[in-house]
């Protein structure tokens, strides 16, 4: 399969990705990631049949008693949040509906 | 200004515990070459002059009297901006980061100042640590103490010229896919990335989760097995940190090479690699054959799609790890229309937030995580990552430490791949494997070429030997 992207895919995939792209930002992109795309190609020529993959190098479970401990403060936790409503304690969003 | 002991963390350490010098004189002195320099340098994105002072006056003021809370007493230390920093903004050079100040510190820096250490500054980065020369940053470039028309290579950049330019003695750095190693070696430094697990990351702002490690960027090995004696360690709030007990790094580096077997992938150091970096290499074998070490052919026939694996696996992870820049909790929230809603806060907060390359990462990520993709990319560079990992297996049955380049050439001109994704990412070559491996690795400091810039060789060793490393390093100083 060879890679041709095209500038609907880098629209589709700014959507995933939750970003707004200038028209600018589309082209210039399809065209990089389309060459980073024909790079990576050289991997799918290896034969990897039966190959277990590696998400992570340590695999091991890890386990930790379930004890709730002290963690951030509420306002602490708000600290940072742009617009919150510190005296409700919540965080604030444009409406959703 | 500086004193020559102020290279070397050891050397304040003696000269603070001893009462020969005040943890404040030291801290001045910093702080003054950090005055002097920066204008040139641009290492940093915050220096904490009131805060880094204040904080010496205490050390001055009630010494510990426990060695093992002194064993970085008075010593300047600078902080990669993508390491949390309680009451210290800490950007990651991200615009979407804007304003961010954490309510908590990371472990390594808790674990640094509660051996004496005195936090000066936060040092700049490829925005959230993806690049190769501290240009992706929304505060400007950092320039390469060595040379200022070159990069002093990323992203720990802005880390590596602090301890290059002389402005502290020590610094901490991020690596993902070679960024301790990379500057350490185009600035002249010994770079060190610890083991996977080997050293907390709780507080480091998440990239590639089974990538990432933080290390130390220093003068010498010794003051490089100072810092990772300090930040090692198992960490009860990163379930990813060893319990592998810390071995004592400093008594470990004297112990030489003798029958030392270093294996050196004679296969992969040959084309697109700088003369002056093949010959750097073979000095460095020639001194620790000298010294007593063997060296060895071996074969990693399958580094050589390290780089396409990597991309693969680090942008899918950060494509997941950078959804929480949401402009909802913190950092940078765009300004929004009456007829906006949260689709656009999102969309828009994170458009204006995130830089070009971070934006492309996102993207890459995104695109090999979606469905009718996944197999293709994703699944099949983590089959190449195992048969990686068996390449090293196999090579550590006759070797001991595997010998290469840090980078296939000297510190690269400001500008000279900004263009280009493809080629700057190729100057990780060397380094990626180390990190889809989870080994440790260091760069050290060997030569210069012609025109006076460093040049570095990387060692990389098995699971939890940081030890054989720093004791080869040793060797060569």
């Amino acid at each position: 399969m060879s890679t041709t992207l095209t500038r609907a895919d880098v629209v589709r995939i700014a959507e995933l990705a939750r970003l707004e792209l200038t028209p600018d930002e589309v082209d210039l992109f399809t065209r990089q990631l389309g060459d980073i795309l024909d790079y990576v190609e050289q991997i799918r020529g290896l034969d990897t049949s039966g190959v277990t993959p590696t998400s992570h190098v340590l695999n091991r479970p890890v386990e930790r008693p379930d004890t709730p401990v002290p963690s951030l403060s509420r306002p602490a936790a708000l600290g940072n949040a742009p617009d919150a409503a510190h005296e409700a304690g919540l965080f604030k969003v444009p409406r959703v509906l | 200004m500086a004193d020559h002991t102020d290279r070397s963390a050891r050397g304040i350490v003696r000269d603070v515990v001893s009462g020969h010098r005040r943890a404040a004189e030291v801290c001045e002195a910093a702080l003054a070459r950090i005055r002097a320099e920066e204008p040139r340098v641009g290492a940093f994105n915050t220096v904490i002059h009131e805060r880094a002072l204040a904080r010496a006056r205490t050390i001055d003021a009630s010494a510990p009297e426990d060695s093992h809370a002194a064993r970085l007493l008075g010593v300047p230390v600078a902080i990669k901006d993508n390491l949390c920093t309680e009451g210290v903004p800490t950007t990651a050079s991200s615009r979407i980061l804007g304003g961010f100040v954490p309510p908590y510190s990371a472990t390594v820096v808790r674990r640094l100042e509660a051996a004496g250490a005195v936090v000066v500054g936060k040092t700049n980065l490829d925005e959230f640590a993806m690049g190769s020369s501290t240009e992706n940053s929304s505060t400007g470039a950092t320039t390469n103490p060595c040379d200022p028309s070159r990069t002093p290579g990323g992203s720990s950049g802005g880390s590596a010229a602090a301890v290059a330019a002389g402005m502290t003695p020590i610094a901490l750095g991020s690596d993902t896919g070679g960024s301790i190693r990379q500057p350490a070696s185009f600035c002249g430094l010994v770079g060190l990335k610890p083991t996977y697990g080997r050293v907390s990351r709780f507080g480091l702002l998440a990239f590639a989760s089974s990538l990432d490690q933080v290390g130390p960027l220093a003068n010498s090995v010794e003051d490089a097995a100072l810092v990772l004696e300090v930040i090692a360690g198992h960490d009860p709030h990163d379930a990813t940190s060893s319990v592998e007990p810390v071995p004592d790094y400093l008594a470990a580096i004297d112990r030489g090479v003798s029958g030392l077997r270093i294996g050196v992938p004679s296969d992969l150091v040959s084309d697109g690699v700088d003369a002056s970096v093949q010959r750097a290499l073979r000095g460095a074998l020639d001194r620790w054959r000298a010294a007593g070490a063997a060296v060895v052919g071996i074969s990693l026939p399958h580094a050589r799609y390290a780089i396409p694996v990597y991309y693969l696996i680090a942008t899918a992870e950060a494509s997941s790890n950078l959804a929480r820049y949401d402009g909802v909790r913190y950092g940078h929230r765009a300004v929004l229309g009456k007829e906006d809603g949260l689709q656009q806060m999102y969309d828009r907060s994170r458009d204006e937030g995130f830089g070009a390359e971070v934006k492309r990462r996102i993207m890459l990520g995104t695109y090999v995580l979606s469905a009718g993709y996944y197999d293709a990319y994703y699944l099949k560079a983590q089959q190449v990552r195992t048969l990686l990992r068996q390449d090293y297996e196999r090579a550590f049955e006759v070797c001991d430490v595997v010998a290469m380049p840090t980078t296939p050439t000297p510190a690269f001109r400001l500008g000279e791949k900004t263009s280009d994704p493809i080629q700057m990412y190729l100057s990780d070559v060397f380094t990626v494997s180390a990190n889809l491996t989870g080994l440790p690795a260091i760069s050290l400091p060997v030569d210069r070429d012609a025109g006076g810039l460093p040049i570095g060789v990387q060692l990389t060793g098995k699971m939890f030997d940081e030890a054989t490393l720093l004791a080869a390093g040793r060797a060569l100083e």
